[in-house]
Order: structure tokens, then C-alpha cells, then sequence
């Protein structure tokens, strides 16, 4: 395999590790500092020991998207050095600005968040919370425009290859960045509720419920039943954006090939991208027209008006279908779930266990389906860097394949280590008993040296 | 009075930003490493407390990295391209020290007990191969990455010095914020690597004028010998006093916090020496600041915003380090 594969490669298993945590986090932000509020106004024991258990899951959350995220800021210029070389004018104030509103202010507040109690007062300890939900609310702002105007560039010039800032409003706000952003912060909430409720409903299937259960699936799958729709609808209007800039992606997610009007939609296929064509195609007559172009007539670009500069057509397909699948799935679950919820007295451990394992089976499908999104849209711009302006294979680095290869392999080794942990302790955490907390107890429970003395 | 030129003073700005963002860095996270380096010889409730007098600090000392190498990225973007494919190899080792580190935290008091071990050696290793690494790193950057020998063996023997006065800095950190039996082994911790540290810094700065010319001409031409003399007396004056606190009893009670003062402000003319000797490069002998400088526009948005939010990040640092402050207590969530 050639160096820039390689560099890909890695790359694409960072920034694939990296978005799981983040996914999370941006959203259990906000949900922690609903669970306090609650417990604040209702002094319900539940709300305080939902509080405390997602507190884990959240430090633990962030802590795996810190270590990742610095991994990122050196593979810019590890493996994209022409990049920053190019497109630094641009880039560079987006990733500073990420750096000096978000990061610091997110790590800096957790420390007083996670341990700040009995140390600083209720409200500071609140506000807290709200700034680290804010803080990776900012960050996934910076660093969606930064992507989005790599999709959608806008507010540049070009001088002797370099890109120079001629509107800064126009590359922050770029054609593609509020599509974007909401569509990644729902899927971030999207996500966390999934996660909150899955946990939920495996506690109750395994017997290991406690008072903040019920709560947590009440509220994960409400959170999932509010988002989905929405998620949908903004989904739509992200996929017709890239029909206006990048007809390629599009082309390849519905696996067109010529050039037609009123074009199927693909429900399955297998494209074959030597042949040019699709086999085993299942698809609803002038369905993708209809709803790209709002006409069934309508006409849509094929892949081969874009010789050697559309994207490989498998991995965006099959990724689509992944992303709309799991969406389906979710709609399906959590309105049954609402539903079912209500029937019974929004008793939890009143719902069947069939259904409870099927809420269990569903706690990472938020990762499934953001991670497919991604490389939609990820896969999609190639061999773009920067769509239609600069190709990815103009600011590879000359960093051997044999050294690329070696660091691959270390990283692929640790992150799948990471990510066995990660699950596994978390189901550990959702089974450990927990005891209640002390009456009304705004100080922290006493808590034995080596055991959770150090909870970092 | 003529207007300042932007071009030339932008990116003198954004050098000297950087410079104190790695040596935050350096400082923060310095304490941090070699807190973690000393891990493994103390009792596991020693363990504990040790991992909860960082706890609350380590990911936004972290953070002073990601800007200082930020700052390389966005206003030196031809310079980080350069550095970071020399050093591709031993940034990926440091890395995977950083996420092992960084994710021991958390999962040695959250996983199964019987993981918990295993945890803590990774917390212990991935301290000490980011340490070693970034040693390394830093005397690949002073020589700029010279080829042969010298130039190999003088990295190496910083890949050596670093580890051991992160040691100093972290033992030194527990004496300031632990109590009774943790604390006296941290004097002993600190003492232990004194000798070490102060034998490498003497071989280093004999070795730096030795294995580059450029450094030779800057310190060794007379008047600015006498000019920068203060440099290195004031840093073994440091070295000095914070051996002569840990030698008495005074350590102990409530002048503990100065021996970890003086070895920062070791650190800190150390940086101010490794400063004077690179001016103006960015890559030493080869890319100067302004070479290497982003488009001045670029850098005035970034300015712009730094002038902002550093001072607010610094607020609300000094801000958590006061809630934490004074002897650590055992760390429980909220």
C-alpha cells in the first residue's frame, strides 16, 4: 500500500475514535445539567444518583476525546503538511479559536464540576456545568465550520497557491455549516439519549435497577422520540445541500452512474465501480428525483460526468444506508418505547423484556449511525481536501509508508484496547450497586481511600 | 513616530506565545509526568492520594499543549510541517504515552478491581514514554535535527535529563500538597533526583555550545557573556535553595511550597536560556520566524482573540487552583 493510503488510513481511525467521545459529551453536558436542576428543585434522590452516574460516564467520556483530540492537533501536521501550508490562513484561526474558547475553558471547569463539591457553592458549581456543556458546545461549532468550509469553501481568494481571508463571516458561515452543525448536535443528542436509555433498560433487564433507572429511560428515550424527526428533516435539508455543491457525493450515495432523469430510489444495490454500474438493485422507481429534486422527473448528475474526480462509490453507499437504517431504527424504538412508557405508567420495569433488550442493543447505535454519517460525508469529498480546490495527494507528507504503517498499527492496537475498556466499564459501572445518597446531603458522601478516593 | 510594522512584529508575538504556552506546558504537565513516574513506589492508598492531588488540574494542562503546538500549526504553518515530519516517530510515542496516561486516570478508579493494576502501569508508562519522548524531541529541535552521532547521543542524554527533572518537579509538587508519611517520601523522592538532574543540566549546557556554533557565537562573545551570566546563576542558584529546603526540617511544615517554586524557576530560566539561543529561528540555522509566518492578516484575527482569551484563561486557571488549593483531600464526585 502506497504512503498516502497509509496516512489516510490513520487518520480516518483518529478521527473515527476521536468523534465517539465528543458524540457524547457535547450532549451529556447539557443532560447533566438537567439532572442537577432537577434534583435541585425536586430533591428526588433518583435525580441526584442519575447525576452522579453520568458524571462518570462523562469524565471517563472526556477523558478518551482529550487524549484523541491531541492526537489530532499533531496529525494535521504529521500527515496533511501541505494542508496547513496552503490553507493555513484559514484553517489556523478556525482551530485557534477552538483552542482558546472551548478547550480550556471545557478542561479547566470539569476539574471543579467533578471534585468542586463541598469546595464551591451550588451556584458556582451550576455554573460550572453550564461551562463545560458550552465549552464542547463552541468546540464542535469551530470545528464544524472549519470542516463544513472544506465541503463548501467560501470567503477566499487564491493567490500563488495560497489561501488568503477575504470575509471571515463568509468562512465561518459557509454554504454547508448550519446543515451541519445541527445535524451533528442532534446527532450528539441523539446519541447521549441512547446511550442514557440503553444503560437504563439494561440495569432493569439484568436486575441491577435503582432509583435513577426509571428516570434515565423516561428521559433517554423521550430525548430520542423529541430529536428523531427533527434529526430527519435536518438530514434532508444536509443531503440536498451537497446536491448544489458537491454532485458528486451525491451521486455517489444513490449510486447513480449516467446522468438521468427521474432516477430510482436505491434501497439496495451493490455498486461495482470497475463495471460502472450497480448489481442487484432494489429501489422505488424515481424515488431519489423526487426527493433530491422534488419532481419525479427531476434530473440528477451521474459519476461518470466526473471522470477521476468523484469518490469511491461503495463506502459512501453502504454508509448512507447505514446512517438512514440505524435513523429508522431509532424513530422505531423510541416512539414505541414513548408510547409504550405511557400505556403502563411510565413504569420502566413495566415494559416487556424483549423490548428492554432491544433499548439495550441500541445504546451505541447513536456511534453507528454518526460515525456512518461521517464517512458519507467524509469519503464523499475525496479526492478532495478542500472540494474541487485542492486534491488530498498535494499536501501528503513525505513521512515513509513503513514508519505511517508502524504508528498505524500501534494506534489501531491501543484504540481497540480503548474501546473493549470503554464498553466493558461502563457495564460495569451501570451493574455496580450503588448505595443512596445521604438525606439531602449537599456534601459528598465519605468515601473509602482506595476506592474512589482518586476518581480523576 | 512611525507605525509599527505587523509584518515583522506579529510573528514576534505569536514566537514568544508559544514559548510560554510550552513552557506552561512544560511546568503543568511536568508535575503531572513525574508525579506519574513516581507511582510505583508508594502503597496504593499513597496512589490515590498522589493521583487526586493532580486529578482536578491534568486535562487543562494538558491543554497548554494542543496551543502551543496550535500556535506552531497556525502562525508557523511551514515550521510545524517541518518539525513534525523530523520528529514523526517520537511525537507518535509521546502520544500514545499522553493517551495512556490520560485515559489511566479514569479507568484505574472505574474498572473492574482486578484491572486496576494494570492501570496504574499504564498510567506509570505512558508518563514515562511521554517524558522520555518529548526529551528526545527537545534535543532533536535545539541541534535541528543535525545528522550523526553528536547530535544523537545529545538527544539521548536529554531523552534522559527530561524524565528526571519531571521527577524533581513531581516530587517536589508532593511536597507541597500532601501531609505525614506521602510527604517525607516525596523529600526523599526529590533528593534522590536532585544529583541527577543537576549533573545533566551542567553536561547539557556544556554539550549545547559544543554541538551548535550558532549557540557558541550567541553566549560566548564578549559583552554578552557578562549580560547573560544571571541566566545560569540564577538557575543554579534555584537548584541551590530548593536542595537546601529539602534538606531541613522547615519542608515539612509551612514553607513547603519552595522547593517546588525554585525548581519552576529552574525551568523557567532554562526556557529563557533555550529562547536567547534559538532567536529569531523557528527551526534552528534554518527557518526563521518570518519565514515561517503565517499571512499577517491571519495572524491579527488570531491576536485578536488571544489578547481576549488568554488573560480570561489565566483568570480562571489561577482560579482553580485556588478551589484545589492548599493540601490535597481525597476526590469524590459531586
Amino acid at each position: 500500500m502506497d504512503a498516502l493510503v497509509l496516512a489516510r488510513m490513520q487518520f480516518a481511525a483518529n478521527i473515527t475514535f476521536h468523534i465517539l467521545f465528543p458524540t457524547i459529551t457535547i450532549a451529556l453536558g447539557w443532560a447533566l445539567l438537567f439532572f442537577r436542576l432537577r434534583w435541585l428543585k425536586t430533591r428526588d434522590d433518583g435525580w441526584l444518583m442519575a447525576y452522579r452516574f453520568w458524571t462518570k460516564v462523562f469524565a471517563l467520556s472526556f477523558a478518551l476525546g482529550v487524549v484523541s483530540g491531541i492526537v489530532m492537533s499533531f496529525q494535521f501536521g504529521t500527515n496533511w503538511p501541505g494542508f496547513m501550508e496552503r490553507v493555513g490562513n484559514v484553517a489556523g484561526p478556525l482551530l485557534g479559536y477552538e483552542v482558546l474558547t472551548a478547550f480550556f475553558l471545557e478542561a479547566t471547569f470539569l476539574g471543579i464540576m467533578l471534585f468542586g463539591h463541598g469546595k464551591v457553592s451550588e451556584r458556582v458549581h451550576l455554573i460550572a456545568t453550564f461551562l463545560v456543556a458550552f465549552g464542547t458546545t463552541m468546540s464542535a461549532f469551530w470545528i464544524l465550520a472549519l470542516n463544513s468550509w472544506m465541503h463548501t469553501p467560501a470567503g477566499f481568494e487564491i493567490r500563488d497557491g495560497e489561501f488568503f481571508v477575504t470575509s471571515w463571516l463568509q468562512v465561518v458561515f459557509n454554504p454547508s455549516f448550519p446543515y451541519r452543525l445541527v445535524h451533528m448536535l442532534l446527532a450528539s443528542g441523539l446519541t447521549m439519549a441512547f446511550l442514557v436509555a440503553g444503560v437504563a433498560a439494561w440495569q432493569l433487564l439484568k436486575n441491577k435497577a435503582n432509583a435513577s433507572t426509571g428516570k434515565s429511560l423516561r428521559f433517554g428515550l423521550t430525548v430520542g422520540a423529541v430529536l428523531i424527526p427533527l434529526q430527519i428533516l435536518a438530514g434532508d435539508f444536509h443531503g440536498l445541500n451537497p446536491l448544489e455543491h458537491q454532485p458528486a457525493k451525491v451521486a455517489a450515495m444513490e449510486g447513480i452512474w449516467e446522468t438521468q432523469r427521474g432516477a430510482p430510489l436505491l434501497l439496495f444495490a451493490v455498486p461495482d465501480e470497475a463495471a460502472r454500474t450497480n448489481h442487484l438493485e432494489i429501489g422505488i422507481p424515481k424515488g431519489a428525483a423526487l426527493i433530491l429534486k422534488h419532481d419525479p422527473n427531476g434530473e440528477l448528475q451521474g459519476l461518470n460526468d466526473f471522470p477521476g474526480a468523484h469518490p469511491p462509490v461503495a463506502p459512501v453507499f453502504y454508509a448512507f444506508r447505514i446512517m438512514v437504517g440505524t435513523g429508522m431504527l431509532m424513530l422505531l424504538v423510541s416512539w414505541a418505547g414513548v408510547w409504550m412508557l405511557r400505556k403502563r405508567g411510565w413504569q420502566g420495569a413495566a415494559l416487556p423484556r424483549p423490548f428492554l433488550g432491544l433499548t439495550a442493543l441500541m445504546a451505541f447505535s447513536g456511534w453507528t449511525a454518526t460515525v456512518a454519517g461521517w464517512y458519507v460525508t467524509e469519503v464523499g469529498r475525496q479526492p478532495w481536501i478542500v472540494q474541487g480546490l485542492l486534491r488530498v495527494d498535494e499536501v501528503a507528507s513525505s513521512v515513509p509508508g513503513s514508519h505511517i504503517a508502524f504508528t498505524l498499527a500501534l494506534y489501531l492496537t491501543v484504540y481497540l484496547a480503548l474501546l473493549v475498556a470503554y464498553v466493558s466499564v461502563v457495564k460495569h459501572m451501570a451493574e455496580k450497586p450503588v448505595p443512596m445518597p445521604e438525606p439531602a446531603s449537599p456534601k459528598p458522601a465519605p468515601v473509602k481511600p482506595g476506592s474512589q478516593g482518586a476518581a480523576a | 513616530m512611525s507605525a509599527i510594522d505587523w509584518a515583522t512584529a506579529l510573528p514576534v508575538v505569536f514566537m514568544a506565545l508559544m514559548g510560554v504556552a510550552m513552557l506552561a506546558y512544560v511546568v503543568l504537565d511536568g508535575y503531572d509526568l513525574g508525579t506519574g513516574l513516581l507511582l510505583h513506589r508508594a502503597t496504593p492508598a499513597q496512589r490515590d492520594t498522589m493521583i487526586a492531588s493532580i486529578g482536578p488540574f491534568w486535562d487543562a494542562n494538558e491543554t497548554w499543549l494542543v496551543l502551543g503546538v496550535g500556535i506552531l500549526l497556525i502562525a508557523f504553518p511551514k515550521a510545524h510541517g517541518l518539525v513534525l515530519t523530523a520528529l514523526y516517530l517520537p511525537v507518535t510515542l509521546m502520544l500514545v504515552g499522553l493517551v495512556l496516561r490520560g485515559v489511566a486516570f479514569d479507568f484505574r478508579v472505574k474498572a473492574q478491581d482486578e484491572w486496576k493494576p494494570l492501570w496504574n502501569f499504564a498510567f506509570w508508562a505512558g508518563s514515562g514514554i511521554a517524558a522520555t519522548a518529548q526529551g528526545w524531541m527537545l534535543g532533536r529541535y535545539i541541534t535541528g535535527f543535525a545528522e550523526g552521532w553528536v547530535a544523537t547521543a545529545f538527544a539521548g542524554a536529554i531523552a534522559l535529563l527530561l524524565p528526571a527533572a519531571y521527577v524533581l518537579l513531581g516530587a517536589c509538587w508532593l511536597v507541597m500538597k500532601t501531609e505525614g508519611e506521602l510527604q517525607a517520601h516525596a523529600v526523599r523522592w526529590a533528593k534522590r533526583a536532585w544529583a541527577p538532574v543537576v549533573l545533566g543540566m551542567g553536561l547539557v549546557s556544556i554539550a549545547t555550545p559544543l554541538v551548535s556554533a550558532t549557540v557558541r557565537e550567541r553566549w560566548f562573545s564578549m559583552p554578552e557573556f557578562i549580560a547573560l551570566l544571571p541566566i545560569p546563576l540564577v538557575t543554579l542558584a534555584a537548584l541551590v535553595a530548593a536542595r537546601a529546603m529539602l534538606n531541613s526540617k522547615q519542608v515539612m511544615g509551612r514553607l513547603c511550597w519552595l522547593p517546588f517554586v525554585a525548581v519552576v524557576a529552574v525551568f523557567v530560566f532554562g526556557a529563557i536560556g533555550l529562547a536567547y539561543s534559538l532567536f529569531p529561528y523557528v527551526v534552528m540555522d534554518r527557518l526563521t520566524i518570518w519565514d515561517a509566518a503565517s499571512a499577517t492578516s491571519s495572524l491579527a484575527v488570531i491576536a485578536i482573540g488571544c489578547a481576549i482569551t488568554v488573560p480570561t484563561i489565566v483568570g480562571y486557571t489561577i482560579y482553580s487552583y485556588r478551589v484545589f488549593g492548599g493540601k490535597v483531600k481525597e476526590l469524590s464526585y459531586a
